[in-house]
């Protein structure tokens, strides 16, 4: 069986959508599915916990050399870089910061487009810097299904549009359509 | 938006990439194999790019131009660090490790990977807030030899140092941060008498062997580059390199939890990852 991934970036305002998206879920999501949200080291919060008590699946912060199964919601965990390497295990990095933002949602979708190829889905959500955009092109690139929230129904556009200005995207959805889109993976 | 586009010309797969570690490992005798990919990729892309470099041209170079190899073995290693990175880790450390140190005559403690050196000063001045400094002696090794040129300085940016002074007063110090450096400038030095009981010397943890005894070796945010089996074989190391009853402190996100000698451990501080050997 091939693996499939579903990955979710987002910034300021992305976050609160993303939780709110996978507390609706009310099935499992067969694939596993990576959150990469900027999150202060310094306030590490016990989301984790919170939403796998709350769900009917495990969700996780992903470790170092951990290897990515389904049915599993994994967050990269604040202050790291998160890649995924060709055994489809995770590795972590404390290089230096992308786009200001570590972890970065760029180096994520980066390593993942190589190793997930057409069996990559990634939707960048609402946030006020560029990261993202560059992965998301990559992931196209690489054959992957690219989706960007649409910039109007953002809180914080900025996120969304630099990926739209690359043209890094297959199609801008609203929130609606993205919680439709997720719902039909599971 | 232009400058950003062009970053994503510099695409190199996996596949190529095993053709740079075998030209690495046959031509130069350094072995990088047990580098994890996806970290390793980035930072063969990110010399591509600041090199301006296509995989063709990286290649010749890496084969043909004279000192070029040790170019490209200081970029891939990464080198980002602080003083005092986790303050509740150096705080773990001064309660949980420390009274036992303390019960040696001499106390010597390795830093593998110590990059340019902030953690090795950082566990300088702990030792030295404990009184413990004097019959101390800590080693700080990497591999990169350009990094270890700086952390003999010992000269950080002011800037940089006036941060790890936040991070110093979370561990509860008894001292203030500047009474270990002299600032001039936008400089700050670390005053000599921190250095006294340094040493700073070139190390592979892939080829080298033990070299010393220890009562404490820190290693943090190193494993995390490797692949299991580096991770083990340099685990080992650690054991081999640590006294009865030493201590071995990870970083963050770095554990023992897959180490098959793991039950040679007691777990210290399971938060901080700090582990002492038992067996």
């Amino acid at each position: 069986m091939e693996r499939k991934i579903l990955l979710l970036g987002g910034s300021a305002g992305g976050f609160s959508v993303i939780l709110n998206i996978i507390k609706a879920l009310e099935r499992p999501i067969q694939r596993p599915i990576i959150v990469i949200v900027h999150r202060n080291p310094k306030y590490a919060s016990s989301i984790e916990d919170t939403l796998s008590k709350a769900l009917l699946q495990k969700v996780k912060t992903a470790d170092d050399k951990e290897t990515i199964e389904d049915g599993t919601i994994y967050f990269a965990p604040a202050g790291y870089h998160l890649l995924i390497e060709p055994d489809y295990s995770f590795s972590l990095d404390i290089s230096e910061p992308v786009q200001y933002s570590r972890p970065s949602i760029d180096v994520t979708f980066e390593s993942a487009a190589e190793v997930y190829k057409e069996n990559c889905a990634a939707i960048l959500f609402s946030g006020a810097n560029h990261d993202g955009a560059q992965g998301l092109l990559m992931i196209k690139k690489y054959g992957g299904k690219t989706y960007v929230q649409d910039p109007l129904d953002a809180e914080v556009p900025i996120m969304p549009q630099s990926a739209i200005d690359l043209n890094a995207q297959d199609k801008i959805l609203s929130i609606a359509e993205i919680k439709d889109y997720i719902i039909q993976l599971t | 938006m232009v400058e950003l586009s062009t970053k994503v010309a510099v695409m190199i797969t996996f596949e190529e990439l095993e053709g740079i570690i075998d030209v690495v490992k046959n031509l130069h005798g350094y072995d990088v194999s047990g580098y994890t990919r996806s970290s390793l990729k980035r930072r063969v892309t990110r010399i591509m790019e600041l090199n301006k470099l296509d995989l063709v041209e990286l290649k010749s170079k890496l084969i043909n131009q004279p000192g070029f190899i040790t170019y490209f073995l200081q970029e891939i290693t990464v080198n980002v660090t602080e003083m005092f990175r986790d303050p509740e880790f150096y705080k773990a450390v001064k309660t949980d490790v420390f009274p036992y140190l303390a019960t040696y005559p001499h106390i010597k403690l390795w830093s593998a990977g110590c990059s340019t050196g902030e953690e090795v000063y950082s566990l300088a001045i702990l030792l030295k807030e404990a009184g413990l400094y004097q019959r101390a002696f800590i080693y700080g090794t990497d591999i990169n030899t350009k990094v270890l040129e700086k952390a003999k300085r010992g000269i950080y940016s002011l800037i940089k140092v006036k941060e790890y002074s936040e991070n110093f007063i979370k561990t509860d110090p008894k001292s203030s941060l500047s009474e270990y450096y002299t600032a001039m400038y936008n400089a700050a030095t670390i005053n000599n008498s921190l250095k006294q009981n340094i040493l700073f010397t070139q190390h592979s943890l892939v080829s080298d062997q033990a070299f010393n005894e220890f009562q404490m070796i820190t290693c943090r945010n190193v494993l995390i580059y490797f692949d299991t089996n580096l991770q083990e074989k340099v685990l080992d190391l650690f054991y081999d390199s640590l006294c009865h009853l030493g201590f071995l402190c990870l970083g963050s996100k770095e554990s023992l939890v897959n180490y098959k000698n793991a039950g040679k451990f007691k777990v210290v501080n399971k938060k901080h990852n700090i582990y002492q050997k038992i067996g």
